[in-house]
């Protein structure tokens, strides 16, 4: 593992693009092909990418696995947050109109996008989570 | 009368690019071994990945859509050798010895 020098650099230069496709994934998925699941799953192939290459402990040291933990529960409360969020506002749970008392259509928007983010941050969690549980396994 | 022309001009481009995946496809399921199957494959599905996109970014014309054909032609320019590395650096590692002719069999012990 001392000589794959190419795969290093190659790897390197790959991670920041990697992480910005995820995120036109997430961004442009009211548009196109994409959303939150599949951006997760790509900014979590991103660390697991980084983890096969360059081992274990930088991608933990670089994503620690409490954070990666944090992330499961934290995405589950955007996305449950954003309903009760609707629900204060004075209209049904997760009706997006209420996020924008001038435009229904720009609270819909609104309302997509945070959900469709918590659904990125638990994917990636629990993707980089299992990854971590299982490639420590039997060390 | 300026709309047959980007058609007629990226047919070549598609056709030799099929050709290219075509042979790789061949080499795939005829070549002895991992060596020289990866051979086969990288080679052509580079090329061949090329010539599809450029032949695709005739027929869009100048827009959005051959932008994005650029930066796939790019990330897969950039990829397909490193993976291909990847592969053949995991097969050497794995002690997969390539087939050799009969007379070179003194030659497998370099590897």
């Amino acid at each position: 593992m001392k000589l794959d020098l190419i795969l290093r650099v190659a790897t390197k230069l790959l991670v920041p693009f990697i992480l910005l496709f995820a995120l036109y994934v997430q961004f442009h998925g009211d548009y196109g092909p994409g959303g939150g699941f599949q951006a997760g799953v790509i900014a979590a192939a991103m660390v697991i990418l980084y983890a096969i290459t360059y081992g274990l402990e930088p991608a933990k040291r670089a994503v620690p696995p409490a954070v990666a933990q944090a992330m499961i529960p934290l995405g589950v409360l955007i996305f449950a947050g954003t309903g009760v969020a609707t629900m204060l506002l004075g209209d049904n749970y997760l009706a997006y109109n209420a996020l924008d008392h001038h435009n229904p259509v720009h609270g819909q928007h609104l309302g997509i996008l945070i959900v469709e983010f918590g659904v990125l941050v638990t994917v990636a969690g629990t993707m980089v989570a299992v990854f971590y549980t299982f490639a420590g396994r039997g060390r | 009368m300026n709309d047959w022309f980007p058609e007629i001009l990226s047919w070549p481009f598609l056709a030799a690019g099929s050709f290219f995946y075509l042979v790789g496809s061949i080499g795939l399921m005829r070549m002895p071994d991992v060596y020289t199957r990866m051979h086969a494959t990288s080679v052509s599905d580079t090329f061949g990945a090329a010539l599809l996109l450029i032949g695709m970014m005739i027929t869009a014309g100048f827009s959005l859509v051959t932008a994005k054909l650029l930066i796939i032609l790019l990330i897969l320019l950039y990829t397909g050798p490193v993976a291909t590395h990847a592969l053949a650096r995991a097969a050497r590692y794995a002690k997969v010895e390539p087939v050799l002719h009969k007379g070179e069999e003194g030659s497998s012990s370099k590897l």
